[in-house]
């Protein structure tokens, strides 16, 4: 066995642990935490493809950044531990029919579709400088970016809409 | 991978924890002291010649300090939450280069742990997760004062980092790379604080937020929280959050020297290699005067003006700031 193929089954096991740990614990801040740990593998996993750039974006925006927010939002309403009844009794076997449904089609999508070599090789050379890549994001795929900076901008928008204060309430 | 260049990585990696734990201690008593000549005091003076063996005297003491975990904290997050707060400290400066190349035993060494053309996105990456240990130490606690300081440091952290990541791109625009190597050399002749000015105030602001410094301290206010997120610790775990604070302190000037100072750059450098540390050092110690200064002079701001600073003062000027600079660089052609 390589290194890189040990190297990435390591990190197929964490994540994949980790991915099971947050469904499977009774804690949401322990859920929040298998999903950094997860996160965090998956960007060492885009580091030894050759995408140091992509890898480091990962930990910042979704390790450092989004996750804080679900750790803060779960800490200031006191979420950490749900209720033990059950509401809905009919969610967990249908959890498990169509959770089966997607494992088997992303199973068949891969044995089909994509070869095994896809893993262990290195990621295309765009990815691997943080010039080449901001240049092909501003030339060759301009428009997608715009489009995806645009509907950021309106969500971020929106937010701020929803979360302002109703000037009516002013004089009262 | 050689043998030899994993030792020489181990040696670099052991330089970086071991200077910066022995920088910590020193870095306590430095701003006890200075602290003290503000206020007209003499400050720590007895153990060892001018106070010099003060810091091993505060370590002995916290170690046989009794370590006291609270019967309703997370145990697990409890115990895990001071080291998680270390760690990001610790291998923050892992890209700041040193000093130019030196030759030693007939072989060229460089002095940076590593030099990865995202060093930048690097130091930004590692700020963002360095949130955790702190959050999750208020949270495991299990005590109201512990709970509202790590909520304090979140809302806090999350808002000046998007003006720290944005001073970041001033040095980054004006070197043409995110390498922090590279960003030195482009500061041979002219440091990018010149060019910068206000980059580097809204950096040195921003940073001084991000590690809960005084007058940004929200989330460890004595009067208000007791002690904040760490105050149900207590022995060696109290040491670390601690020691973590004192590290970054001495990591944002490292980064700040490097970025806007010209890191190693100085006179005679091209003779004499090993002048490089000695400028760094030099020059993250007038910043870490300037952090104590700070400290002993500025009141702490009210929370909500400390938001409200970060997001509408703070945050617009460092666009603005890109703006002009982009703008410059494309007009003159930098």
């Amino acid at each position: 066995m390589t290194t890189g193929l040990f190297v990435f089954l390591t990190l197929a096991i964490i994540a994949i642990t980790a991915a099971a740990g947050l469904i499977l614990s009774r804690n949401t801040v322990y859920s929040a935490l298998f999903l950094i740990i997860n996160f965090l593998a998956v960007a060492v996993l885009y580091l030894i493809m050759g995408a140091p750039f992509i890898a480091l974006a990962q930990i910042t925006i979704y390790a450092g950044a989004i996750m804080v927010l679900f750790l803060f939002v779960i800490m200031l309403l006191g979420a950490e531990k749900p209720k033990e009844i059950e509401q809905m009794k009919w969610q967990r076997p249908l959890a498990f029919v169509l959770g089966g449904a997607i494992l088997v089609e992303g199973v068949y999508a891969l044995l089909t579709r994509v070869s095994i070599t896809v893993t262990t090789n290195p990621a295309s050379e765009i990815l691997a400088d943080p010039k080449t890549l901001g240049i092909s994001l501003y030339t060759k795929y301009s428009l997608p970016f715009e489009i995806a900076s645009v509907i950021l901008l309106v969500a971020a928008i929106g937010a701020v809409v929803l979360t302002r204060m109703p000037k009516k309430d002013k004089g009262q | 991978m050689t043998f030899g260049l994993f030792l020489e990585w181990a040696v670099k990696s052991l330089i970086v924890i071991l200077g910066m734990t022995i920088g910590f201690a020193y870095v306590t008593l430095f701003e006890r002291r200075v602290l003290a000549r503000f206020q007209v005091r003499i400050g720590p003076n007895r153990a060892g010649k001018g106070g010099i063996l003060q810091p091993v005297a505060d370590a002995l003491k916290l170690i046989f300090k009794e370590d006291l975990i609270p019967d309703k904290a997370d145990k697990l997050i409890f115990v895990l939450a001071p080291v998680l707060t270390v760690i990001p400290a610790l291998i923050i400066t892992g890209v700041v280069p040193w000093g130019p190349p030196i030759t030693l035993f007939g072989k060229q060494f460089t002095l940076s742990v590593t030099d990865i053309n995202v060093g930048a996105l690097y130091i930004l990456t590692v700020t963002s997760i360095s949130i955790y240990g702190i959050t999750l130490a208020g949270w495991s606690s299990n005590n109201k004062y512990a709970t509202l300081g790590g909520l304090r440091a979140t809302a806090q952290m999350i808002s000046y980092e998007l003006a720290l990541g944005l001073s970041f791109i001033g040095p980054i625009l004006l070197a043409g790379s995110m390498s922090l190597t590279e960003i030195v050399h482009a500061q041979k002749s002219v440091w990018f604080i010149v060019y910068q000015p206000l980059g580097a105030i809204i950096y040195m602001i921003s940073t001084i937020a991000e590690i809960n410094r005084s007058p940004f301290d929200m989330p460890e206010a004595e009067q208000e929280l007791t002690a904040g997120y760490h105050v149900e610790y207590s022995g060696m775990k109290f040491a670390l959050f601690f020691m973590a604070e004192y590290i970054k302190m001495i990591a944002i000037c490292m980064i700040g020297a490097t970025l806007f100072l010209g890191g190693f750059q100085g006179p005679f450098l091209d003779q004499q290699p090993w002048l490089g540390p000695i400028y760094l050092l030099l020059k993250v110690v007038v910043l870490l005067f300037g952090l104590v200064w700070i400290r002993a002079t500025l009141p702490r701001i009210r929370y909500d003006r400390l938001m409200a600073f970060g997001w509408k003062i703070l945050f617009p000027l460092a666009l603005l700031n890109i703006m002009v600079t982009a703008l410059v660089m494309i007009l003159v052609g930098g």
